[in-house]
């Protein structure tokens, strides 16, 4: 559906992505992490068509992105900062406007609308909303038809759990409805909950790709158990037979208050990998 | 045809939120009426007032709407989102281009309302082709801008010029001689005549090359900046 072979692209002196290759299969959800300033933009960018790169080849819907057709970019649904909203139009309009364009029913709009969370709003101008509001109707919008491929750029980013999670479901909904979905993020936890696949890149490389658990695996350095015990105390023990029967005397005289894996999260991952924290960029 | 539809429909729209450019559209026209019903003098020319804002209300009110209109949603990126979804330029802009001239249309009607009804089609043919011609010289102005700002210190003075150089000339004969380059002053001419039969040839070609040289400009700038 989408494949990267190689692909370069510089501002000027600056390059931006050194050679990025992927392929993503029909149907999945893609994960692109990185720091701020990685060139997780300027990717969907290429992708979507909107900005040319200098190197490798770039396919989407089995073609080069410059020579997309009008009716192959209406299968895009797309979530990005540089996409804006007409200020003075509520939201209701606003999403009348792309109801009108895509064929999609008027009715439509007040279901979306409400799946993101934004029923109350739907009579006030985009002006008025906040920024959390901004990007959940710019979702709206990416959402309101059946696109084959969507794009999100940060989608959840500075909203609430309970919108995240809202979001979410409207992501592996529209999955399970057989869309293809790219993705970039910060967020460690929603791309490990949500994503088949992903990418790390960093300094425009690629770090690490496969699957979120797999990569985890991967950085299972350790290999370790770690437990707090009833008494205050923490235990750590290497994951072994000789350690199994501690383990199980501390479990069966009911001390152990909490018991992990000392596996990586996507987050310390990323840690290792660029040694930079995602978070403290933004 | 459709998006066509889906843009001025959308135009529509925002007509009665967006209230600096529904003043443009409101104001010589009403201004017109008002005058005109309320000041006479003795020796002043008939529809004195009709024919002096019409000139004023074909320099400002298409072309700022028009270079507004679409810096906005440059500045907004309004625009990219309605080019993914498959609106060609030339859909947009004709969209955008019928949307302003109806509703000067619109305006020139109830300018006309004061003028011998012998005069109207007249009247409306000539103010129908003055605005396109700053429609297009608008549109110039909205390709070439990044943004509103930008746009709006560009159509300022050229709004000035178009507009007040008919007017000033009046008084002034150094003006009126280098004011007759410009398509609003020819328009004037032809208002005073008020017939078909008074438009002379000059004014004729001296509009066809304003339109000319506001439609190669209009391609220059597209060329050059696209609707990006
Ligand atoms: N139009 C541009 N001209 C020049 N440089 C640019 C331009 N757009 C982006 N860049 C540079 O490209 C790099 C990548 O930017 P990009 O916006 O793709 O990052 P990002 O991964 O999306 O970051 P963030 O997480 O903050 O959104 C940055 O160093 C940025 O300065
Ligand atoms: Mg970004």
């Amino acid at each position: 559906m989408i494949k990267c072979v190689d692909l370069k692209k510089s501002y000027g002196d600056n390059e931006v992505l050194k050679g990025i290759s992927f392929d993503i299969a029909e149907g999945q959800i893609f994960g692109l992490l990185g720091p701020s300033g990685a060139g997780k933009t300027t990717l969907i960018k290429i992708l979507t068509g909107q900005l040319e790169y200098d190197s490798g080849t770039v396919t989407v819907l089995g073609k080069d992105p410059g020579m997309l057709s009008g009716d192959d970019k209406k299968k895009f649904g797309i979530m990005m900062d540089n996409f804006g909203l007409y200020e003075r139009f509520s939201c209701g309009e606003n999403l009348a406007v792309f109801a009108d364009l895509y064929s999609v029913p008027e009715s439509r709009i007040k279901e979306i609308l409400d799946k993101v969370g934004l029923t109350n709003a739907y009579k006030r101008p985009a002006s008025d909303l906040s920024k959390g509001m901004r990007a959940r109707l710019q979702l709206a919008r990416a959402f309101m038809y059946s696109p084959k491929i969507i794009f999100l750029d940060e989608p959840t980013s500075g909203l609430d759990p309970q919108t995240m999670k809202a979001i979410h479901r409207i992501i592996l909904e529209k999955k399970a409805e057989g869309c293809t979905i790219f993705l970039t993020t910060h967020n460690m936890e929603e791309a490990a909950e949500l994503c088949d696949n992903i990418i790390l890149i960093n300094e425009g490389k690629i770090v690490e790709q496969g699957r979120p658990e797999e990569i985890c695996r991967r950085y299972d350095h350790h290999k370790r158990i770690r437990m707090h015990l009833s008494d205050g105390e923490d235990k750590e023990f290497e994951r072994g037979e000789s350690a199994a029967e501690q383990i199980c005397e501390l479990l069966k005289n009911g001390v152990v208050e909490t018991i992990h894996s000392t596996e990586p999260t996507l987050e310390s991952v990323f840690l290792e990998l660029t040694g930079r924290d995602l978070e403290e960029e933004r | 045809m459709h998006n066509m539809i889906v843009i001025i429909k959308k135009q529509l729209r925002d007509t009665f939120k967006n209230k600096t450019i529904l003043i443009q559209f409101i104001m010589f026209p009403l201004m017109s009426v008002v005058m005109e019903n309320a000041i006479t003098l003795n020796d002043m020319p008939e529809n004195f007032f009709t024919r002096l804002f019409a000139v004023m209300y074909i320099g400002m009110a298409p072309l700022t709407a028009a270079a507004a209109v679409i810096s906005e949603e440059k500045e907004k990126n309004t625009l990219r989102v309605l080019m993914m979804a498959d609106i060609s330029p030339r859909q947009y802009l004709c969209g955008i281009g019928i949307y302003i001239w109806t509703l000067c249309m619109a305006g020139a009607a109830v300018m006309s309302i004061n003028l011998p009804s012998s005069k109207r089609l007249f009247f409306m043919t000539v103010m129908a082709a003055g605005f396109v011609i700053s429609i297009v010289a608008g549109a110039c102005i909205g390709i070439f801008s990044r943004n509103q700002m930008m746009a709006t210190s560009l159509q300022i003075p050229c709004m000035m010029v178009l507009s007040f150089a008919p007017m000033l000339s009046m008084f002034n004969e150094s003006i009126k001689k280098i004011s007759a380059v410009f398509y609003t002053q020819q328009l004037k001419l032809i208002f005073d005549g008020m017939s078909f039969d008074g438009i002379t040839a000059s004014s004729v070609m001296i509009l066809c090359a304003n339109a000319l040289i506001c439609v190669i400009l209009f391609l220059l700038a597209y060329r050059r900046k696209g609707l990006e």
